[in-house]
């Protein structure tokens, strides 16, 4: 069977048991709306301050709501064994690990595509501001968190404090990506010059490209015994 | 004589002729005065966990390629030297940075990786002591050892552009201007931190070792 | 002679200074049932993880065929089914969905008809739109056999399948088994249940601290001197 077969093979079975559990995206897009709302107490209702700090709490949003989902998806591969099932079938290992990316990603797009809307109306501000170029930030970012997101949730899940591990290994590592991603926001937020984000742009491809790589090249000899 | 206790001895005459030329040798610095001496240590230790961090990239790779456990004992043991002089670098950062720009903390692009490096190998060891089986540990954390060193340069590069683009980048922290007497003062500092860090690995691989012979033995018992 | 399924040449296993296999020798010819039998411990879940790839050996050769395991691709792992004391299986997916799933990255055929027919063998037919969720510990041990057999493997591995069985699903891994030998399937069972391991088996091993302490037909063997070396090897 084809290398992209086994991905969507996983994806289709992940969004099937989402479908009929809805314990992911669920509790994480309660979990973003919270911290939307909750961030919210930082500054004056109306002040100009906001602007610049709303890229940083959409984000926020995001990446508190996707630890949440990432270890409940993991766990789901490690309850019962059946990651190891999944190893002893006779695909790639790796194919079996993106698959489980694309899923946490279209969890995490769910959980964006919900949030943006609601986040857009409280607080008055226009993230599209940047159009395509605001989209591709979001694809990106949600990439990069999606990739090394999966990885570590994998080797938390497997650690004797499970979900504890996950955000103290993720957070620092993606210091670039948040970064990026934020900064990026508040140039369109703020209605600075759009070439001003080319740089965050390329920091995340960057960033994107290279633990894609990297983690397709180690996969194999981690997950082995 | 065994080559480690030759480079202990070794150490014993050069620390105190590293602390003479930092101290008495080099020049008492112009506009700092004696706040400078900081310095060497503070890039000498920079450049030892540096290192660190990348012996144990090398030798978590090689752990993944070879299967051998020795390869993480070194990856274990490196970490936590590179960990102790990290914590170093960003005690002795804040006093020379008050010194210098009056403020103990500029979100300068060097210091702030450093403190994210320092979070990134925390976060390696509080994994490891999480772990129980051994190759599961192992295995996990050379992920984390590779994955973590090469995000290094790009939180480096992400952080330079946040200060180029949104705060002006006022202070160029530097060796540019260095006295000669300055810069021989820091290059002894640099041979004699390098040579150290070699005789904490010794003693910290062996340490790694005897725990895992003692951990087989209870296991067999 | 025909190759055996598999051949293992001086195999030992080493987690950092423990050594769970101290150098295995042994032949596994096509359509043997070999049950493995031996105190906690011994190395039989290391063996069995080695003879379906899980783990690499750290020394020694194994060879499929006569091929050596090394040089095999991914997808030769389509010839084992492994039937382990975890159920392999997803909580929140029905019984059929399950298959299906395991069906499709397997690359295989008329999947949902092939999870039919393995469901209407285990006797869960009635069950197949139930969450596996609602399963009691019998059912999911059915259906985890109905999983392990949806390729048609031609070697099955069993680790400790017996374990906390109730009747039903017993007689049923029981008839399976019989069926599958009957059928020339190489089959590999580690377990603590003499009289089953016993009566199922055409070869007897037992593992003691990493070695093989017995190994023999079990024409050769009567099950009174087989249960006693095993109380030996226990003690």
């Amino acid at each position: 069977m084809g290398y992209f077969n086994t991905v969507f093979c996983i994806f289709r079975k992940d969004i099937l048991e989402e479908f009929k559990s809805k314990e992911v995206v669920n509790s994480m897009l309660v979990f973003s709306l919270l911290v939307v709302v909750v961030f919210s107490f930082i500054f004056e209702p109306g002040s100009d301050m906001k602007n610049e700090v709303v890229g940083g709490i959409l984000w926020m949003s995001f990446v508190f709501a996707g630890l949440l989902g990432l270890n409940k998806s993991m766990m789901t591969e490690v309850q019962g064994g059946n990651l190891q099932a999944l190893l002893l079938s006779p695909v790639d290992p790796s194919s079996i690990f993106f698959g489980k990316v694309l899923s946490n990603f279209t969890f995490m797009a769910m959980v964006e595509i919900i949030t943006i809307p609601i986040f857009t109306v409280l607080y008055n501000v226009n993230v599209f501001a940047g159009g395509a170029l605001t989209a591709s930030v979001f694809f990106l970012g949600t990439y990069g968190f999606a990739v090394l997101g999966t990885l570590f949730s994998l080797i938390s899940v497997n650690t004797r404090t499970r979900e504890v591990m996950l955000p103290l290994l993720l957070l620092p590592i993606l210091v670039p990506v948040i970064l990026a991603s934020v900064q990026s926001l508040n140039i369109f937020v703020l209605g600075h010059d759009h070439a001003l984000a080319y740089p965050w742009l390329k920091i995340l491809l960057i960033f994107d490209i290279i633990f894609t790589a990297v983690v397709f090249a180690v996969f194999d000899f981690i997950v082995e015994e | 004589m065994s080559k480690e206790k030759i480079l202990d001895a070794a150490l014993i005459i050069l620390v105190p002729f590293g602390l003479y030329m930092a101290f008495i040798y080099a020049p008492v610095a112009k506009s700092l005065g004696p706040n400078q001496k900081i310095f060497y240590f503070h890039v000498a230790s920079a450049w030892i966990s540096f290192f660190a961090f990348f012996v144990t990239f090398c030798t978590s790779i090689l752990y993944l390629m070879k299967d051998d456990f020795s390869f993480d004992d070194i990856a274990e043991s490196s970490a936590e030297i590179g960990l102790l002089f990290c914590t170093i670098v960003l005690t002795t950062g804040p006093v020379w940075g008050k010194a210098a720009w009056g403020a103990w903390w500029t979100w300068d692009p060097r210091l702030t990786t450093t403190a994210i490096l320092w979070f990134i190998y925390v976060g390696y060891i509080m994994l490891r002591k999480f772990i129980d089986e051994d190759s599961k540990r192992a295995r996990f954390a050379a992920a984390v050892g590779i994955i973590g060193f090469i995000d290094v340069p790009i939180v480096f590069f992400s952080i330079r552009i946040w200060k180029n683009t949104i705060h002006p980048n006022v202070v160029q922290k530097g060796g540019g201007g260095l006295h000669p007497m300055m810069l021989h003062a820091m290059f002894v500092a640099l041979l004699i931190f390098t040579l150290l860090y070699f005789s904490l690995l010794i003693k910290r691989v062996r340490l790694a070792r005897a725990r895992r012979r003692f951990a087989a033995l209870e296991r067999a018992s | 002679m025909p190759e055996p399924i598999f051949r293992l040449d001086n195999v030992k296993k080493r987690y950092g200074h423990t050594e769970a296999l101290k150098g295995v020798t042994f032949e596994l010819a096509e359509g043997d049932f070999m049950s493995v039998f031996g105190p906690n411990g011994a190395g039989k879940s290391t063996l069995l993880k080695i003879l379906s790839t899980l783990t690499k050996p750290s020394e020694g050769d194994i060879f499929f065929k006569g091929t050596p395991i090394k040089k095999m691709k991914d997808d030769f792992r389509r010839h084992f089914g492994v039937i382990s004391h975890q159920p392999f299986l997803y909580e929140n997916l029905s019984a059929f969905e399950n298959l299906v799933f395991y069906g499709r990255l397997y690359g295989l055929k008329d999947v949902p008809a092939r999870a039919d027919f393995l469901l209407k063998r285990v006797e869960l037919l009635a069950r197949k739109h139930d969450r596996v969720r609602a399963f009691s510990r019998g059912m999911l041990q059915r259906l985890s056999i109905a999983r392990a057999l949806m390729h048609d493997p031609d070697i099955i591995l069993l680790d400790e399948p017996y374990t906390g069985l109730d009747q039903h699903a017993s007689l049923v891994l029981t008839g399976i088994l019989k069926e599958q030998f009957s059928l020339k399937k190489t089959i590999v069972m580690v377990t603590h249940n003499l009289p089953r391991g016993y009566e199922l088996a055409s070869r007897i091993v037992v593992v003691k601290g990493g070695k093989f302490t017995l190994d023999s037909k079990k024409e050769e063997i009567p099950e009174k001197e087989f249960e006693e070396i095993y109380m030996q090897a226990v003690s």
